[in-house]
């Protein structure tokens, strides 16, 4: 996987739940993906599908991604062109999720960056770059055995890899 | 060294001597998904290579969650999940049998196995010391054809509870409070195991909705000892064979502790949008409600409906008010019509839906409109959580929630006992 990531940071406040991200009124869409996407944080922010451009993050306060279990979050968050989730911390299932789905999931102090800030992440270093501010700040290291998940592009390509978990 | 609930599950299953900390692989003994997150983890089944079931008769779907289905695309997505059962050979419980994680501790879920699920509330088998816990669908794909998962060995928290609740307080209550104090990620990635003499009196269907809610304060699992309230309950659901005993040794290592007096707690209420913005009921007098929904995984019980109907015999639902019950299975709601519990509801004005999710995630049954109030005895209350984000949802025990009902605003139920 690409491991220098770039975009515009989208900000968003504390205990972002899988409703806010896609709510649950829309499972009738969920066997159609590309139409669900369109839906992709609607709650929280209604403009950000039309504001949203390939490689830009999504910058979260702490517990991103609390609440259900639906890996379409982590999944339409990807398909809305969305290169890595920056947060303070994340619920359980959501960052296992993200994981699963080969999306970038990295804890870090997301204080400082602001709405629109320009970034630049380096996912081998473990360093995120504001550009906007010049400033630099690093992020938690993934645990080895979600690092060979997301290197392999997902939980589903890991498998079909290695055949098992390799750990 | 002694051992937590969690590491002693963990390391029985993985044939390893596991601590907390440790990353394990597990085999898993029921792998089960539901209707939203069903098609998703069908997918990425057959998107694996290895495309037939570890353990078909332990491999489970539920349509419950939008059932009966309420539109064109959930009724495709329901044959979908159907003809993948017809095709494995896995159970199926279709429309009617009921919210899954209630199916789950009644017929499927045993002590000491390690049960997952494609529903964050898999939790709930933690009630009866299973070590459930909900994933994405991708991990429930591979847990399906592998028949192992990947886990880290939580560290715990020991959450001892004494003393007796007084009246119109219970175990909804308690867990509202204990998320309420230590807030709705003060537990991520952590076990929360319940003990005190409160735990060893505490009916099976309190302990299911305790380990419920578990995972609203971001915790992997939310375990109960197995004891001699287990071996009765499991006997009643004719699985007496499954009892074994298991606690925590003495000398195990906590995380934390916490203590709470059940004594000392009154009715609790989660107000929008967060299950940790707790209040006492009694302070949320002035918050008028137009609608009062009690049931799901976490209060559609047998003994929830006994409460509602004890409490709203004799007297009329307040006029504006919707009150809509659901009974968490069939099972169920067979035996609250036998008694004459759903006769009380419907006389007293309310309404009695089929067995499954119903209003609880805002697919269809008890939407709400723009502004409007709902008290719930769910388990959680995020923006948009009942289908519309202008909507308010105050979560509640279920005497709270009949209440209520009976007086039109949110009412410490002990002014109506
Ligand atoms: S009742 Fe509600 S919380 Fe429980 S499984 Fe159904 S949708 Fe989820």
């Amino acid at each position: 996987m690409q491991t220098i990531l770039k975009g515009r940071a989208f900000k968003f406040g504390d205990d972002i739940s899988t409703d806010l991200i896609i709510a649950g009124k829309y499972a009738h869409l969920r066997s159609n993906l590309p139409e669900l996407a369109k839906h992709v944080m609607e709650d929280a922010n209604p403009d950000f599908i039309k504001q949203v451009h390939q490689g830009d993050f999504i910058v979260g306060g702490s517990n991103f991604g609390l609440g259900s279990s639906r890996e379409h979050a982590p999944l339409v968050i990807k398909m809305a062109g969305v290169s890595a989730v920056l947060a303070k911390s994340f619920a359980r299932i959501f960052f296992r999720n993200a994981i699963n789905q080969g999306l970038p999931a990295l804890i870090c102090n997301t204080d400082k960056i602001n709405q629109g800030d320009q970034l630049e992440v380096n996912l081998e270093e473990g360093v995120i770059i504001n550009i906007s501010k010049d400033e630099k700040y690093t992020f938690t290291k993934i645990p080895a055995v979600m690092l060979s998940i997301l290197n392999d592009g997902g939980l589903i390509p890991y498998i079909n890899k290695h055949g098992d978990f390799k750990i | 060294m002694g051992k937590t609930l969690s590491e002693k599950i963990l390391s029985a299953k993985s044939g390893l001597d596991v601590k907390a900390g440790e990353i394990i692989i597990s085999p898993v003994d029921l792998v089960f998904v539901q209707d939203t997150t069903g098609p998703l983890t069908v997918r990425q089944f057959k998107a694996g290579r290895n495309q037939t079931l570890a353990n078909p008769a332990r491999s489970a779907i539920f349509i419950d969650h939008s059932s009966p289905s309420p539109n064109r695309a959930l009724s495709n997505d329901h044959l979908f999940l159907r003809q993948f059962a017809a095709e494995t050979g896995c159970l199926l419980f279709d429309t009617g049998n009921g919210v899954c994680h209630q199916l789950v501790a009644e017929k499927l879920a045993n002590p000491g196995e390690v049960v997952v699920g494609a529903d964050s509330h898999t939790v709930t088998a933690g009630g009866l010391c299973a070590f459930a816990t909900g994933m994405g669908s991708s991990d429930i794909a591979v847990a399906w054809s592998l028949g192992k998962t990947w886990l880290r060995v939580p560290e715990a928290f020991s959450i001892r509870v004494t003393g007796m609740f007084s009246r119109g307080v219970g175990a909804k209550d308690l867990i509202l409070h204990l998320i309420g104090m230590i807030g709705a990620d003060g537990a991520t990635y952590k076990a929360l195991e319940f003990c005190g003499d409160t735990i060893d009196r505490m009916p099976m269907t309190q302990r299911l909705t305790i380990a419920n809610m578990a995972v609203e304060a971001g915790a992997k699992v939310g375990l109960f000892p197995s004891d001699k309230i287990t071996q009765e309950y499991l006997k009643r659901q004719g699985r007496r064979d499954k009892y074994k005993p298991l606690q925590p040794d003495t000398d195990a290592i906590y995380e934390r502790t916490i203590d709470i007096d059940a004594s000392k707690l009154e009715p609790t209420v989660a107000k929008p949008h967060t299950v940790d913005n707790t209040s006492l009921a009694n302070n949320l007098k002035d918050v008028r409600i137009n609608q009062a929904f009690i049931g799901t995984c976490t209060n559609g019980r047998l003994e929830d409906i006994a409460e509602a109907a004890a409490i709203l015999k004799g007297k009329k639902v307040s006029e504006g008010v919707r009150l809509l019950v659901c009974p968490a299975s069939r099972s169920i709601m067979l035996q609250a019509n036998r008694a004459g519990y759903t006769n009380v509801i419907i006389e007293a004005g309310g309404l009695i839906l089929p067995p499954g999710c119903a209003a609880c995630l805002g697919l269809h049954q008890g939407v709400l409109g723009d502004g409007e109030v709902c008290i719930s005895t769910a388990n959680r209350n995020f923006k948009g959580r009942m289908g519309n984000p202008e909507g308010l949802i105050y979560l509640a025990s279920t005497a709270t929630a009949a209440a209520s009902a009976i007086t039109g605003h949110i009412t410490d139920p002990r002014e109506v006992l």
